[in-house]
């Protein structure tokens, strides 16, 4: 079943474009890794999904990117961004308590009674692995986690919104192999129930976690295929020389 | 012949005698409002009225009046203030036209207070026929502190960063809930920051309420908005060259409950940005 149908897509951020042509399909509970050198287009890509590229007044998007059954520029923002959540590349907690930090989201779509909130917190917490580090401070400030676990902090503020895709954006760049593995656990653990798109620099990790791996160089989908084949035998050599380290 | 080791001391020389003549003066003033006011603070000096032509008896109305009017300009700049802030910081696009009006906002905190004043009168007591009242002299010191407000404001908003509107809106959070509830709470210090600053200006003012409330001298206290009042700074200057054969003990009294108020002012907002300092998570 696909998830995302993304076709013919453009980005350009004033003159620079920074996406060309991209046309793929991501899968329902799939984890789809994007992997490509610095500038490819990677991060545009995923941030263009739950639209947080239309806060930066130069861009401009062209193409189409079916989800749900419509444009995502034709539905409401707000209920996109629930839909399709977010980690970001740095562990970004809220300058809250953990408890609230993963209540935050379900308290803006207007949940209101405590119990309920408090399950949500629970149910979240035990999905990304941290309730058992966590459950005796909920009310202490998320900073005073170490980074490993304020990056699965946000995973579960993430799920607790309840999304139907999940985009991680280098979401193990500054973390410890440790704790990396912590969440890429999480991740194949994740896809049971939701759909995950991978933003790495890591090769590695993409071999690891992803089902489908794609690769991005200056803006353009160069191969999408299954992970063990780009890994193997890919087809372009491009994707040859950067999985190998020639380049990027 | 050059010796750098001799420019050097004699560069060290001037940096530090200019910063000595910043600091001994505004030193000495303190220490001699102190030394010649202090004597005369007593309760009945702060609680009682001007007696025998203000030779005698307490400031009392002066500093009730100066509260109502420091109290009236906040009510009226602080919600004005901070709205335009939040919209110029989080709404309004970066163009040309929002830039000339945050660089007239800035100019305007360097307008005299004499301007304002004037303003005052035009604006408050002529043509909205407010008369000479606190109503009018709120007014004017509210427009006088509402630029220090919007740019203190303003710099407050824009120092939260912008990873955290990020994640609030990355949630499904709206753009209102996102500065509802992640913006406003981490920039309230700074805004408070600001105000104090802004209120202790309007407390010592004495233009923008010469034309607009301040009474010479007022046997009562004001019973309305619309009645006029005595202030600190204006009496201040009424008894000290105004009246005669006041007594130094008076003035200098006045001036040190003046300097008092403000300074107090101005080391809440020192001791607001040091406890969020040490609070700050990020």
């Amino acid at each position: 079943m696909v998830k995302v149908d993304v076709k013919d897509l453009s980005i350009w951020f004033g003159a620079i474009a920074a996406l060309k042509n991209v046309s793929l399909q991501v899968k329902a509970n799939e984890i789809l890794s994007i992997i490509g050198p610095s500038n490819s287009g990677k991060t545009t890509f995923l941030r263009m999904l739950n639209r947080l590229n239309d806060l930066n007044p130069n861009f401009r998007i062209e193409g189409e990117v079916v989800f749900d059954g419509s444009d995502i520029r034709k539905q409401d923002i707000e209920v996109l961004r629930k839909n399709i959540g977010m980690v970001f590349a740095l562990p970004l907690p809220l300058p809250l308590s953990i408890l609230d930090n993963v209540a935050y989201g379900v308290r803006m779509h207007g949940m209101k009674n405590k119990k309920q909130i408090a399950q949500k917190v629970e149910d979240s917490l035990k999905q990304s692995y941290l309730w058992e580090e966590v459950k005796d401070r909920l009310d202490e400030s998320a900073f005073k986690l170490s980074g490993g676990q304020q990056q699965r902090l946000c995973i579960a503020r993430t799920l607790a919104v309840e999304p139907q895709v999940i985009l991680f954006d280098e979401p193990c760049s500054g973390l410890d192999p440790i704790s990396t593995a912590k969440v890429e656990d999480a991740m194949v653990e994740l896809k049971e129930k939701y759909t995950l798109i991978l933003v790495t620099n890591n090769v590695k990790q993409a071999a690891r976690v992803g089902d489908r791996t794609a690769f991005f160089l200056n803006g353009e989908l160069v191969e999408l295929d299954n992970t063990d084949k780009i890994f193997t035998a890919p087809k372009d050599k491009r994707t040859d020389g950067y999985i190998r380290g020639k380049f990027g | 012949m050059r010796n750098p080791q001799r420019t050097e001391k004699i560069a060290f020389f001037f940096l530090l005698l200019s910063t000595l003549l910043i600091v001994v003066p505004v030193g000495l003033v303190v220490v001699i409002i102190i030394q010649k006011g202090l004597p005369a603070i007593n309760w009945q000096f702060l609680s009682d009225m001007p007696r025998q032509g203000m030779r005698a008896g307490g400031i009392f109305p002066a500093i009730i009046g100066t509260l109502y009017l420091v109290s009236g300009a906040i009510v009226f700049a602080l919600p004005i203030g901070l709205l335009a802030a939040i919209y110029l910081s989080e709404y309004a696009r970066d163009n040309l036209l929002t830039r000339i009006i945050k660089l007239a906002i800035i100019n305007l905190a360097g307008v005299p207070s004499v301007v304002y004043g004037l303003f005052g009168l035009a604006l408050f007591v002529v043509f909205f026929k407010f008369g000479v009242s606190i109503l009018s002299g709120s007014l004017t010191l509210g427009i006088m502190i509402l630029p220090i407000i919007i740019t203190s404001s303003r710099e407050a908003l824009e120092s939260v960063p912008q990873t955290f509107r990020e994640v609030s809106l990355s949630l499904g959070a709206s753009k209102w809930q996102t500065i509802r509830y992640i913006v406003l709470p981490n920039a309230i210090p700074g805004i408070l920051t600001g105000t104090i600053l802004g209120l202790g200006r309007a407390a010592g003012e004495t233009a923008p309420i010469l034309f607009t409330v301040a009474a010479f001298y007022l046997p009562r206290l004001p019973g309305s908005i619309f009645d006029q009042v005595m202030a600190l700074p204006y009496h201040l200057y009424v008894i000290s060259t105004q009246v005669p054969n006041v007594d130094e003990k008076t003035r200098y009294g006045t001036a040190f409950v003046l300097l008092a108020l403000v300074l107090t002012m101005n080391l809440a907002a020192i001791v607001i940005r040091y406890r969020f300092r040490k609070k700050k998570k990020w």
